[in-house]
C-alpha cells in the first residue's frame, strides 16, 4: 500500500507540474496558431513580464494594480513589437519571422537587465507550497492553484479561438496571411492582439514559475520543457499543450524515479520528455493534437 | 521590398547592439563606475595591468557581477587610499564571459598580452573556464588563481605549477561539511548509520566530490547516496520524492545558481529541516535564498571567508571608493557573500604582487614573477589585521607543493534575514584529502606526460 501511495504522489505531483509546462507551451501556441512563426523570445518575455510585476511591486505598488501594470506594458510591448518587427516583414517566410524572434529574444533579455538589473527576487503571491493536511499523498496547494489558473487559461483561449470574431480571424491569419488581407483582416490588429494574448499568457507564466523560483534571469530557462510539451502535443494545439504537459510531466516524474532508484539511471529528466516526444513524432508527425498539414508538390 | 528589408536588417541590428550593450552593462552603477572599466585602460610601463574576466549578465550574472564588483572595489580602494602598491597604479579591464567558456578563453587570449609585462594572473570565476585554461596558461606561463573552485587536485604544485586553487579546495570543504555533521550529531562515532544525500548538478563541478564522499563513508560508515540534478535543476521535484523515500539525515545542496534554490523550496514541501540541508559555498549568498522565501530560513551552508561590512576594510571600500563615486557595483550589494568573497580575490592577488614587488622591485610583475609570489605567499592572521581584514579570510600559506594554502571553512547559517557564522573555522581532514590529491595528480600527470617537479624552479 505504502508503495502504491508513493508511486500515485510521484505521479500526482508529476502531472501537476505538467499544468505549469502546458501555461509555458500555450504563450508559443498562440503566437503559432496567429502567425504559424514559433516565437523564440517566449521565455524572455515571461522574464521580462514577471521583472516588471515584481519591480512594480516591491516599488510599493499593490499587487493586483503591480499586475496590471506588468499587463499594460506587455501590451504596449506587443503593438511595439509588431510595428517594428512584424510588420516588415508581411508575407515573408516564417523562417524569417523566426529569425526576428531570436533577436527579439537577445534584445528582451538585455532590456530586462538593464531596466531592472540581474539580482534574484522573491516573489511570494500568497498561496503556499505546502502539501494539504490529512491527504494520503502529498499535494502541493500552490501546484492545484497553477493547474486550476491553467485549466481557465485555456478554456478561456479555445472559448476565445472557436467563439468569437477576432479569434475566427487569428485562425483564418494563421492559415494564410494573403487570403486573409484578400478578405479584409487586419493583419497589424491581428498581430497586435496575439502578441498581447502572448504577453499575457507570458506573465501568468512568469509569475507562477517566479514564485517557486524566484523572478530571475533562469526564467527563460522554463522554455526547455515547453518545447518538448510543444513537440508532444503539437504546435498549433491548445489542448495539445494541456495534454502534452500532462503526458510529459506525469512520465519523466515516474522515469527519473524509478530507474533512478531502481536501476541508478538518475538525471535523465532533462531528455526524457524530448525522447518521448520523439517517439511520439515516428507515429504522429504533428504531434498529438497538431493540424496535420497537407500540401500541393 | 529593398528598402523594406534593408531597414529591418539596420533595426534588428540597432535592437540587438542596443540589448547587448543593455546587458553588458548590467549590475554597474552608471554613476559609480571607475574610469579605467568603461574606456579600456591604456597602461604605462609603470602601471600594473589586471584582467578581470567577469559575467555581469546571464543566469549567473549575481555571482559573476558580486565577485568581480569586490574583486576590482578593492583595486579601486589601494588606488585611492595607497596610490597603488608601493607607486604602482592598479589598472584593469573588463571582459564579459557570460560564464561562457569559450567566451571566458577569448577573454583571456584577448588580455593575456595587455600591460607593461603581460596580465600577471587570471580569476576565470568559472570552474569550466579554469578546466580549458589549465593548458594554455601554463604554456604561457601566466598563473590562473580559482579561488574556492576549479580542479580540486590542482592544489598539487608538482603537477599543476600555474594553477593554485587558493585558500581550500572542494574536497577540503566536503570533510569539513562531515566534520561539522560528527559536531552536530555528538562525534564522529555518531556518523556510523548515518543516511546523507549529495545532491549535486550533474555536471564536473557537481560531481567533483563523489571520490571524498564515497572514501569518507567508508571510513566511518555512513551510506552515501548520489542523487544527480540534471542541467539547469528548475525542476528537482523528482528527486526529493526520492529524498523522502530515503529519509536521509542530511542532505548536500551542491548545486550553482538558480538550482541551488529550487532544493530550499523542495525540502520545505516535504518537511525535511533545512538546518540538515548542507549547501556547497557556491549555494551560500544572499541571492540563492532570498528567492527561497521563507523556505531557506535555517538553511546552512560553507564558507572561507566573513560576510557584512563589519571589517575595516569593507568600511575603508565604502569611504574611499563609495565616497568618491567609483563603485563597481551596487552599493547595496557591498558586505554581501559574493562581494566580500571578491575583495579576498583582491587582496590573495594584490599581496601576491606586493611579494613579487619585493623581490623583482617596484614595478609592472609579469605572469612567472607572479608565480613565485603565488608560491610563496605568507599572509598571517597580523597581516590580515594590518589590511583592515581581521577574521574576513583565514591566513593563508602556500608553497611550491602546496597551492591550496589553508583549507580552513567554516559554517554559515541563514536566519530569514541574514547569514550567521556558526562556530569558528573548521580544518579539513588534510590527511585524507592530501592522499586523495598525490593520487588524482599522478594520474592526471601519467595522461599527460608531465614529470612532476622535484624542486621550486622546474617546469616555470
Amino acid at each position: 500500500m505504502e508503495e502504491f501511495l508513493f508511486f500515485m504522489e510521484v505521479l500526482v505531483s508529476g502531472l501537476l507540474q505538467g499544468f505549469m509546462y502546458s501555461v509555458v507551451a500555450l504563450g508559443f501556441v498562440l503566437i503559432i496558431k496567429s502567425s504559424g512563426v514559433f516565437n523564440f523570445a517566449q521565455g524572455s518575455m515571461c522574464l521580462f513580464a514577471a521583472l516588471g510585476m515584481v519591480s512594480f511591486w516591491e516599488a510599493g505598488i499593490p499587487f493586483w494594480l503591480a499586475v496590471l501594470l506588468a499587463l499594460l506594458m506587455m501590451v504596449v510591448l506587443a503593438v511595439a513589437i509588431e510595428r517594428v518587427v512584424l510588420r516588415p516583414l508581411v508575407a515573408r517566410p516564417p523562417l524569417i519571422l523566426f529569425m526576428a524572434t531570436i533577436g527579439l529574444s537577445f534584445f528582451l533579455e538585455g532590456l530586462a537587465q538593464g531596466i531592472w538589473g540581474t539580482q534574484p527576487h522573491g516573489l511570494d503571491i500568497g498561496i503556499p507550497d505546502r502539501p494539504f493536511k490529512g491527504f494520503p499523498i502529498d499535494v502541493s496547494q500552490f501546484e492545484l492553484f497553477a493547474a486550476g489558473v491553467a485549466i481557465l487559461l485555456v478554456v478561456g483561449l479555445v472559448i476565445f479561438f472557436h467563439r468569437t470574431r477576432i479569434g475566427r480571424a487569428l485562425r483564418a491569419v494563421s492559415d494564410d496571411h494573403t487570403a486573409a488581407l484578400s478578405v479584409g483582416i487586419s493583419l497589424r490588429m491581428i498581430w497586435g492582439v496575439t502578441w498581447a494574448l502572448a504577453g499575457m499568457v507570458a506573465l501568468v507564466a512568469g509569475i507562477l514559475w517566479g514564485t517557486r523560483l524566484g523572478v530571475q534571469y533562469s526564467l527563460t530557462l522554463i522554455v526547455l520543457k515547453a518545447l518538448a510539451v510543444l513537440i508532444l502535443g503539437g504546435f498549433n494545439s491548445i489542448t495539445g499543450a494541456v495534454v502534452g504537459g500532462l503526458i510529459i510531466g506525469g512520465s519523466e516524474k515516474v522515469a527519473e524515479v524509478y530507474l533512478s532508484l531502481y536501476f541508478g539511471l538518475g538525471g535523465i529528466e532533462s531528455f526524457f520528455g524530448y525522447l518521448l516526444a520523439m517517439l511520439v513524432l515516428f507515429v504522429r508527425p504533428y504531434g498529438l493534437f497538431g493540424d496535420e498539414i497537407i500540401e500541393r508538390v | 521590398m529593398q528598402a523594406t528589408g534593408k531597414t529591418l536588417r539596420v533595426l534588428l541590428a540597432l535592437a540587438l547592439t542596443a540589448g547587448l550593450m543593455l546587458a553588458a552593462g548590467c549590475e554597474k552603477d552608471p554613476q559609480q563606475s571607475s574610469a579605467e572599466a568603461d574606456t579600456g585602460p591604456d597602461v604605462a610601463d609603470n602601471e600594473q595591468f589586471i584582467p578581470i574576466l567577469i559575467y555581469r549578465t546571464g543566469p549567473f550574472a549575481p555571482g559573476g557581477s558580486g565577485i568581480g564588483g569586490g574583486y576590482e572595489d578593492y583595486l579601486v580602494l589601494l588606488n585611492e587610499r595607497d596610490g597603488g602598491i608601493n607607486g604602482v597604479k592598479l589598472v584593469f579591464e573588463e571582459c564579459e564571459t557570460a560564464y561562457n567558456t569559450d567566451r571566458g578563453v577569448e577573454c583571456y587570449e584577448r588580455l593575456k598580452n595587455k600591460g607593461a609585462k603581460g596580465a600577471p594572473v587570471f580569476h576565470p570565476l568559472s570552474t569550466g573556464i579554469t578546466y580549458a585554461l589549465i593548458d594554455r596558461a601554463t604554456r604561457d606561463k601566466i598563473p590562473i588563481i580559482s579561488l574556492g573552485y576549479g580542479r580540486t587536485d590542482a592544489s598539487d604544485g608538482t603537477v599543476f605549477p600555474y594553477i593554485f586553487p587558493l585558500i581550500t579546495n572542494y574536497w577540503s570543504q566536503n570533510t569539513a561539511k562531515i566534520r561539522y555533521i560528527a559536531q552536530t550529531e555528538g562525534g564522529e562515532d555518531k556518523l556510523k548509520g548515518m543516511k546523507i544525500v549529495n545532491l549535486h548538478l550533474k555536471h564536473p563541478y557537481g560531481q567533483e566530490t563523489i571520490p571524498v564522499l564515497n572514501k569518507m563513508a567508508e571510513m566511518y560508515g555512513f551510506e552515501v547516496t548520489h542523487l544527480p540534478v540534471p542541467w539547469p535543476g528548475i525542476d528537482q521535484k523528482s528527486l526529493w520524492l526520492q529524498i523522502k523515500k530515503i529519509k536521509p539525515d542530511w542532505v548536500i545542496n551542491r548545486n550553482w545558481g538558480i538550482s541551488c534554490t529550487v532544493p530550499l523550496r523542495e525540502a520545505a514541501r516535504i518537511d525535511f529541516p533545512r538546518n540538515r540541508v548542507l549547501g556547497v559555498w557556491w549555494c551560500g549568498s544572499e541571492e540563492d535564498v532570498v528567492p527561497a522565501g521563507d523556505a531557506a530560513t535555517g538553511y546552512v551552508t560553507t564558507n572561507f571567508h566573513g560576510v557584512g561590512k563589519d571589517y575595516p576594510v569593507i568600511q575603508d571600500i565604502l569611504e574611499h571608493v563609495y565616497g568618491q563615486m567609483k563603485g563597481n557595483i551596487s552599493p547595496t550589494r557591498v558586505g554581501s557573500v559574493f562581494y566580500n568573497r571578491g575583495v579576498i580575490h583582491g587582496i590573495v592577488t594584490t599581496e601576491a604582487i606586493r611579494l613579487a614587488q619585493s623581490k623583482y622591485g617596484n614595478r609592472a610583475i609579469g605572469g612567472t614573477e607572479m608565480q613565485w609570489a603565488l608560491e610563496n605567499l605568507d599572509i598571517t592572521e597580523a597581516r590580515l589585521i594590518e589590511l583592515g581584514a581581521g577574521g574576513l579570510m583565514a591566513p593563508l600559506k602556500t608553497s611550491w607543493r602546496d597551492h591550496e594554502g589553508g583549507g580552513l571553512v567554516r559554517m554559515q547559517q541563514w536566519d530569514g534575514t541574514k547569514w550567521v557564522p556558526l562556530g569558528g573555522w573548521i580544518k579539513p581532514d588534510a590527511e585524507l584529502v592530501h592522499g586523495m590529491i598525490k593520487e588524482s595528480s599522478a594520474k592526471y600527470a601519467r595522461e599527460k606526460g608531465i614529470t612532476p617537479r622535484t624542486k621550486p624552479e622546474d617546469g616555470i
